[in-house]
């Protein structure tokens, strides 16, 4: 079979990727549009970006935001990765069945589901709406993902090279810190990415669970933008897509380096 | 059959606490050992004793319960009725990470986030011994297995041979009692596979260790072990000395399972002192080995294709004596394996070892012949 | 492995994300269930009966005799709410046939370019979905409103006479759709068709079959576990989609998304988006397992 790449390749995925990178060129590109109308180009400038950096709550909401997305993305990373070693080294706990649905639902589930529900069950206990809770909703939206990511990695490896560790003497928490720990870090690593990217995306949800005082960045994003498009939204648009596409690219790159077989670059159902 | 001339030609080892089958003191012994699976049993109310210094091959069929065997020593497996004795002491409630058990696993299971002198010490590191004597027990483990100079290495720059080593050598350093090896040259290539098998056995001999492997490969175990423990099905069927094995299998399994062999069924008719006389489909046999036949009993008579001989002239003597037609040849090389198919019907196979260059054979194709064997040559199976 | 099971760190292990996930993502279910069954009331929160634990025994059962099914039989009766379910599936389902469409050859094509360059093009796909799903829905709005670029590039070039309403129409939903949702439809697919032994082709060559008929034959029925993970990835968020239809659709028809959070938000009334949420769930139901039933199956089948 002929494993060149045919013109229908070619010209499959260069449409694909033009119809993914189009807009997002052109928001980067009318973000250094020197006009007020987005629509008239006048020239190149920074201005937004200076504009941005004046604008008090959008600077409040991106920190808030930020320290939400290391908060939960950390405690997600812990729990995910606890959870995909319950997974694939307990064998049949009782429960195990109940314990993936939670898992992997949430990974589907419309999001307007799953922030209605948490907002219900901070209000019949009484939790004062706030930044906590954002942090709580988003590690429970964002273990599911940390699990499985790990738990493909923990499936990939060789069995016996843990039982070797304890073999050698090295009892079970040891053998975990010393042998499976660095064997995984990969996907532990690629995991918590995952929740921190989602975090900072999630609207729904932290709509939802918010409460005075902790507007997060994309609520902030999308109150401006129900009033129409503005060139400071261009500006801070830009800046959060080239912190993503600057830490996936350093991911792959640092995973290439370390002679990984294929990149830490997880999407659900892509494993 | 080469594997036994290469086991009798095995020196007995020096000294003697670690030298023939069973004198050493009593190392392991399984009591009674059931083990299930999801209902079924892997292994089943299986007894055995294994001495100090030996080297003793666990042979079977993939699936018989050798590895799980293998793995409730090591402690991996726990048993679900019988006891694991240790020097005498039961060590049922031992983790694995506690007993003076190692094992080398068949994938060798080598860190791969680690280097080779990582790999070698991690076992030492586990007793927190001194980082002087660790240093020096990696060294002298890095020569004895010829690794010196590949220490830095990641266990993906190496080669299987190399790797197997590390392996080897990661368990050799901890000073087992017991070394536990998990087909640990399936992996390699044939030539590789035979040089390691001579390299074993002179460890062995030279640590002193008692070593138990787990093979299917029956030239494997004939030539490494002390003793042979046969097993199917979760049983022991047969524990004895390769030559044992090999010339004296205890039942039809055995036989078929280890090396090549002709069954060739029949009614005693009579049992003595000097072997039994047998009516079989090739006509009236006699052989010593006659067991506790009696006369009436259905028996299979086992014939390795080497004790036959096979001639063009029929033999002066009428005792085992059949007469056939030269069906198949098969050119092994070394020696040439006929497929002879008697006037009964019967095929039965007789080797030759070429010892001349047979350019033209003496036999061939359709040829009438005759097979005939000594009556020590094969031996009489009940079971 | 039966040694380690028995230790208490080991029980920790599983203990500690199962009580996370009981207490966060079970139990709040619980919860809208049983608002779904209250009523509004103008008080905080706005609902009743409430449940009074120092009540004890009869407070379970006044609390139990306030709940109604009012909501749910509500739910029937308007229309404005079946008609959301109707538009929230057709839209899911046109959205998904579209992206499958648009999805395969784009999977297709990724397995027929050089190994060596794949990977950089698997993560050129991946990366947009680690980008912002409200700036990428943003970035449309760019291009479809009234003066964006898109009407002004048909205006140059002469195809349109005036500025065609991209926005708020159904095609913006559409567009908005397919484009968030490409990287979920394009990488399983892309998953399946990598593992596919080149061999199998080659076989179905040799047995005399041509490459359009080996791909029907051969790629697509293998690549089927693939299209049916990217299927459900996507049908079962587009049906409860909520920032697409908001900010891209028109006011006049709501998504189910929508519907729910304006009962919440604009309405107060938290039973009717607790019963519409709890509809939705159970329309869900059979799609979410079975794409469960497909995770653990690839995942833990492997074994």
């Amino acid at each position: 079979m002929r494993r060149g790449a045919s013109w229908f390749s070619i010209a499959a995925i260069g449409l694909g990727l033009a119809f993914l990178y189009l807009p997002i060129a052109i928001l980067v590109i009318y973000s250094f549009n020197a006009s007020r109308l987005v629509t008239v180009w006048a020239g190149w400038s920074t201005r937004w970006y200076v504009e941005l950096f004046h604008d008090q709550a959008m600077l409040d909401a991106a920190w808030i935001s930020l320290r939400v997305g290391l908060l939960s993305a950390t405690v997600a990373t812990i729990l995910g990765t606890l959870a995909a070693l319950a997974l694939v080294r307990m064998g049949r706990f009782r429960g195990r069945l109940l314990f993936s649905g939670m898992i992997y639902a949430p990974l589907i589930l419309p999001e307007v589901i799953t922030g209605l529900s948490l907002l219900l069950l901070f209000v019949a206990a009484s939790i004062d709406r706030g930044f906590w809770t954002i942090v709580i909703a988003h590690i429970t939206l964002t273990v599911g993902f940390v699990t499985v990511i790990v738990q493909a990695r923990l499936l990939g490896f060789d069995r016996s090279i843990e039982e070797a560790a304890m073999d050698l003497g090295a009892p079970p928490v040891k053998t975990f810190f010393t042998i499976t720990l660095p064997l995984i870090a990969p996907a532990v690593a690629a995991g918590w990415m995952l929740a921190f990217a989602l975090s900072l995306d999630d609207l729904v949800i932290a709509s939802f669970t918010t409460g005075p005082g902790a507007t997060t960045l994309p609520i902030r994003i999308y109150s401006e933008v129900r009033l129409g498009v503005k060139p400071e939204i261009n500006a801070i648009c830009t800046i959060m897509v080239a912190v993503v596409a600057i830490g996936v690219i350093a991911a792959s790159l640092l995973s290439k380096l370390r002679g990984e077989d294929r990149p830490a670059m997880p999407v659900p159902g892509a494993i | 059959m080469r594997t036994a001339e290469a086991n009798s030609g095995r020196r007995p080892k020096a000294g003697g606490s670690g030298g023939a089958s069973g004198s050493g003191r009593l190392l392991v012994r399984f009591e009674a050992v059931t083990k299930r699976f999801s209902g079924s049993a892997a292994v089943e109310r299986l007894s055995l004793d294994i001495h100090e210094g030996e080297f003793f091959a666990l042979l079977g069929p993939s699936g018989c319960g050798k590895t799980t065997l293998l793995r409730m020593l090591a402690g991996f497996e726990t048993p679900d009725e019988g006891r694991i004795l240790l020097d005498g002491k039961d060590i049922s409630g031992v983790p694995p990470y506690r007993r003076p058990v190692n094992m080398m696993f068949q994938s060798y299971a080598l860190f791969p986030h680690l280097n080779v002198e990582h790999n070698i010490a991690f076992g030492l590191k586990q007793e927190s011994l001194p980082k002087a004597e660790i240093a020096a027990r990696v060294k002298e483990a890095l020569a004895l297995v010829r690794l010196e100079g590949l220490q830095h290495r990641k266990p993906h720059q190496l080669s299987g041979g190399q790797r197997q080593r590390v392996a080897l050598a990661r368990c050799l350093v901890k000073r087992p009692r017991v070394l536990l090896l998990d087909e640990p040259l399936a992996a390699l290539d044939r030539r590789l596979r035979e040089d390691t098998r001579f390299e074993l056995v002179d460890l062995q001999a030279k640590l002193g260790l008692t070593f138990i492997i787990v093979t299917h490969d029956q030239e494997e175990a004939m030539s490494l072990a002390d003793r042979i423990g046969v097993m199917d099905h979760g049983r022991l069927v047969q524990v004895a000395t390769p030559p044992e094995i090999y010339e004296q299998p205890n039942s039809r399994w055995v036989a078929q399972f280890v090396g090549d062999v002709n069954m060739i069924e029949g009614k005693v008719v009579s049992a003595g002192a000097d072997g039994a006389l047998i009516d079989s489909a090739v006509g009236r046999l006699r052989v010593k080995q006659a067991g506790d036949a009696k006369a009436g009993d259905m028996v299979a008579i086992a014939l390795r294709p080497e004790k036959l001989r096979i001639s063009c002239e029929q033999p002066a003597s009428e005792e085992n004596r059949i007469a056939g037609q030269v069906w198949d040849i098969g050119y092994l090389g070394d020696m040439s394996v006929y497929q002879v198919k008697t006037d009964a019907g019967v095929t039965i196979k007789a080797s030759t070892a070429n010892m001349t260059r047979l350019i033209e054979r003496p036999i061939t194709w359709d040829d009438r012949v005759w097979l005939s064997f000594d009556a020590d040559a094969g031996v009489v199976l009940t079971r | 492995m039966s040694t380690q099971s028995g230790t208490w760190r080991a029980r920790l292990v599983v203990i500690l994300p199962y009580a996370w996930l009981l207490a966060f993502f079970l139990v709040p279910f619980l919860i809208v269930l049983k608002i779904s069954l209250s009523q509004t009331a103008l008080a905080q929160p706005p609902y009743e009966p409430l449940f009074d634990l120092g009540a004890g025994w009869q407070g379970l059962k006044d609390f139990i005799a306030g709940l109604s099914f009012e909501n749910y039989q509500r739910l029937v009766t308007d229309s404005l709410y079946l008609d959301s379910y109707l538009r929230s599936l057709t839209v899911a389902a046109l959205s998904t046939l579209m992206l499958l469409l648009a999805g395969f050859p784009i999977a297709y094509a990724l397995t027929r370019m050089p190994r060596r360059i794949q990977p950089m093009l698997v993560i050129m796909v991946i990366l947009p979905f680690w980008t912002s799903f409200l700036i990428r829905v943003y970035a449309w709005i760019n291009i479809l409103q009234r003066d964006g670029l898109l009407n002004q590039t048909l205006l140059a070039l002469g195809i349109a006479d005036e500025p065609v309403a991209w926005l708020a129409s159904d095609t913006a939903i559409y567009i908005g759709m397919v484009y968030s949702y490409l990287p979920f439809m394009v990488l399983p697919i892309y998953a399946t068709l990598e593992k596919l032994d080149e061999s199998l082709l080659e076989a179905a060559a040799d047995l005399g079959c041509p490459p359009w008929k080996a791909f029907w034959l051969v790629t697509i029925p293998l690549a089927l576990p693939g299209v049916a993970a990217g299927v459900l990835l996507c049908f079962i968020p587009i049906v409860g989609e909520f920032v697409i239809p908001d900010l891209l659709g028109g006011s006049d028809q709501l998504m189910i998304g929508q519907v729910m959070w304006t009962e919440f938000f604009s309405n107060l009334d938290w039973p009717a988006a607790s019963a519409v949420a709890v509809v939705l769930l159970c329309l869900l139901i059979v799609p979410i397992v079975i794409y469960q039933q497909m995770q653990l199956r690839t995942l833990e089948g492997s074994r």
